[in-house]
């Protein structure tokens, strides 16, 4: 160990991977739920491992980005796979976070003293938005530059700066060269940079206070006379060893949909895709990918440009205040009272029902029913420091079970 | 020499270091954020188009670029233009009062220098979508009341055939009229104002 020793005096190795790995102590009761951090992670690396060989062979160039990406699929070899795998992997990440954010919400792991985890992990959400959103006008097909169109003059609704702020963002009077130019810089460099930072930033305060669990009790309460926690184990090798078997069952399922559906239907790759842009002409049924569409449906459950615009970003911005609005002492839904039981499940379905109305035109019942499931999806926001204030919680245990 | 430090000094120093500091990034970042804004070649590619409108027909559509966009010249039949008139109480703006969304001398119940010819930018107020043309009458999507005119498929406005939008639709304003004059009888030029305007 000479080696190491040496480099021990020089760089804190021994120590990041103790502190981090192998004497991080996690909770011994981690379930199903706790997969999702960890297959975000690999899912990243996915991502930038397979986009750094998509840029070996694409073109940002309104004349050539559509032809290279069918060249990348024709003709590149295996350039098939890698575009497929960083397709699905896209809305496989989203899948991915969804499900890591909804744990949040079941065992209050953004409460009190992760407000800052929580926080950080927004806003990776809000940088993976903004990722998947530029990365998919590089196809430059239909979807592509009407999707870019729309949600560009999103920034015009703005009042008195909006038109010009979305003129600047575009670079252009319309999408367009300029535009595809800056969103693949932006997609390739500036966006993974900001989102490797906030990752650091999410691991380095979760390993600050310590990972929550389904239980919701603080684990190091308790410790023993090396000052363990009891109910600690180490990361590496337990919990190290237990995520690769989840990620190899979600490598099984990623496998099946790269290899059998990789366009899973037009939900993964939309079939107006497949059409090179035409800035003449709209597409007729015009959508975004399925991880937007339960914000597309509130933008369009208001009818007025400007309100449509706010409730769409108050409905991220509301997740920002979840630590503030959660007046209960306890953290985890086994201990939660019926009103905090019920609005979850209100929450779940509202999300749901909005993300399958934003795949269907904007007609008259579609219209009406979005606008319910937006009320509820803003209730469960506005009215949770009143029901988890009052809600009958059960007492919590001192230790996990 | 005494050896006590003069705080009040350093402080001013470091405010004063910090505040010429920053006024020289802001400075420096001001080249950063203008290059995103559009280039001199972007500014200059707003050069007008010129058309031929003899060949179209009537209740015909043509669809042509200019700087971009899609611009719309429509040829309108009277029976098109009196049902205009009766339309007033459904629109938001029925008499053009919003001046940004079209040229002067097209501030009139017709929204066009001649009644039957529409030249519209095909971009829909709301999120910039272009709504397809619609001019039949009460087709099964829109409702028996349609009395023609243009839908944005994208989140449901609809305009009148001279391009007003209708109340109480996420449009907030009429489609944009376009500078535009007539150099012939059949000849129209997109993107110049006539003689004697702008």
């Amino acid at each position: 160990m000479r080696l190491l020793d040496w480099i021990d005096a020089r760089f804190p190795a021994s120590k990041l991977w103790n502190e981090h790995l192998a004497e991080y102590y996690a909770p011994k009761n981690f379930n199903f739920w706790y997969f999702f951090g960890s297959l975000a992670l690999v899912i990243l690396i996915l991502q930038i491992v397979t986009g750094i060989f998509l840029t070996m062979h694409y073109k940002p160039d309104t004349a050539l980005a559509f032809a290279s990406v069918e060249y990348i699929m024709r003709d590149v070899n295996w350039g098939w796979l890698i575009r497929y795998l960083h397709s699905t992997g896209a809305s496989a990440f989203f899948v991915v976070v969804y499900l890591h954010m909804f744990r949040g919400l079941l065992y209050g792991s953004y409460k009190q003293p992760r407000e800052l985890v929580w926080i950080f992990g927004m806003l990776i959400y809000v940088a993976l938005m903004a990722e998947a959103f530029m990365g998919y006008l590089l196809p430059w097909g239909q979807m592509s530059f009407w999707g870019a169109q729309v949600i560009i003059s999103l920034f015009g609704a703005i009042p008195y700066v909006g038109e010009g702020l979305a003129l600047w963002i575009r670079g252009d009077f319309v999408v367009a060269d300029a535009t595809l130019n800056r969103f693949f810089a932006f997609h390739v460099i500036a966006v993974p940079l900001v989102l490797l930072g906030l990752v650091v930033a999410h691991i380095i305060a979760l390993h600050e206070v310590g990972s929550n669990n389904p239980d919701g009790v603080e684990i190091k309460k308790l410790k023993n006379d090396q000052g363990i926690p009891v109910d600690g184990i180490a990361f590496h090798p337990y919990y190290s060893v237990k995520d690769l078997v989840g990620v190899i069952v979600f490598l099984f399922i990623f496998s099946i949909i790269l290899f059998y559906m990789p366009e899973m239907g037009g939900w993964f790759l939309e079939k107006d895709n497949f059409i090179p842009a035409d800035p003449l002409k709209t597409p007729e049924h015009i959508v975004p990918l399925w991880y937007f569409t339960p914000f597309y449906a509130i933008l369009r459950a208001v009818p007025d440009k400007l309100f449509g615009v706010l409730a769409m970003g108050g409905a991220i911005v509301v997740l920002f205040l979840l630590p503030w609005l959660d007046r209960s002492p306890v953290k985890s839904i086994r201990y939660r009272g019926p009103l905090f039981k019920t609005a979850l499940t209100l929450f779940t379905i509202s999300f749901f029902a909005l993300g399958y109305l934003g795949t269907q035109p904007a007609t008259g019942l579609y219209t009406l029913m979005a606008q319910i499931f937006s009320v509820i999806y803003f209730s469960f926001f506005l009215f949770m420091p009143f029901y988890t204030a009052i809600d009958k919680d059960k007492p919590v245990p001192d230790r996990v079970t | 020499m005494t050896n006590t430090v003069d705080v009040d000094k350093r402080r001013f120093l470091t405010n004063a270091t910090t505040v010429v500091g920053g006024i020289g990034a802001i400075a420096v970042a001001i080249p950063f954020i203008s290059s995103l804004s559009p280039s001199a070649k972007a500014e200059a590619a707003g050069a007008p188009v010129a058309l031929d409108i003899s060949k179209l027909a009537m209740g015909q559509m043509l669809i042509i670029e200019w700087r971009g966009k899609p611009v719309w010249i429509l040829r309108r039949s009277d029976d098109t233009l009196s049902t205009l008139a009766t339309l007033a109480s459904e629109l938001s703006d029925p008499d053009s009062d919003d001046l940004g969304q079209q040229p002067d001398y097209c501030k009139n119940p017709s929204r066009s220098i001649r009644d039957d010819i529409l030249v519209l930018v095909g971009i829909c107020t709301h999120l910039g979508c272009s709504p397809t043309h619609r001019p039949e009458l009460a087709p099964e999507d829109l409702g028996p009341d349609w009395k023609g005119g243009f839908f944005c498929p994208c989140h449901g406005s609809k305009f009148d055939l001279a391009g007003r939008v209708y109340a109480g639709l996420p449009a907030p304003n009429n489609l944009v009229v376009p500078p535009y004059h007539f150099v012939s009888d059949s000849q129209l030029l997109i993107g110049a104002d006539p003689v004697g305007y702008g």
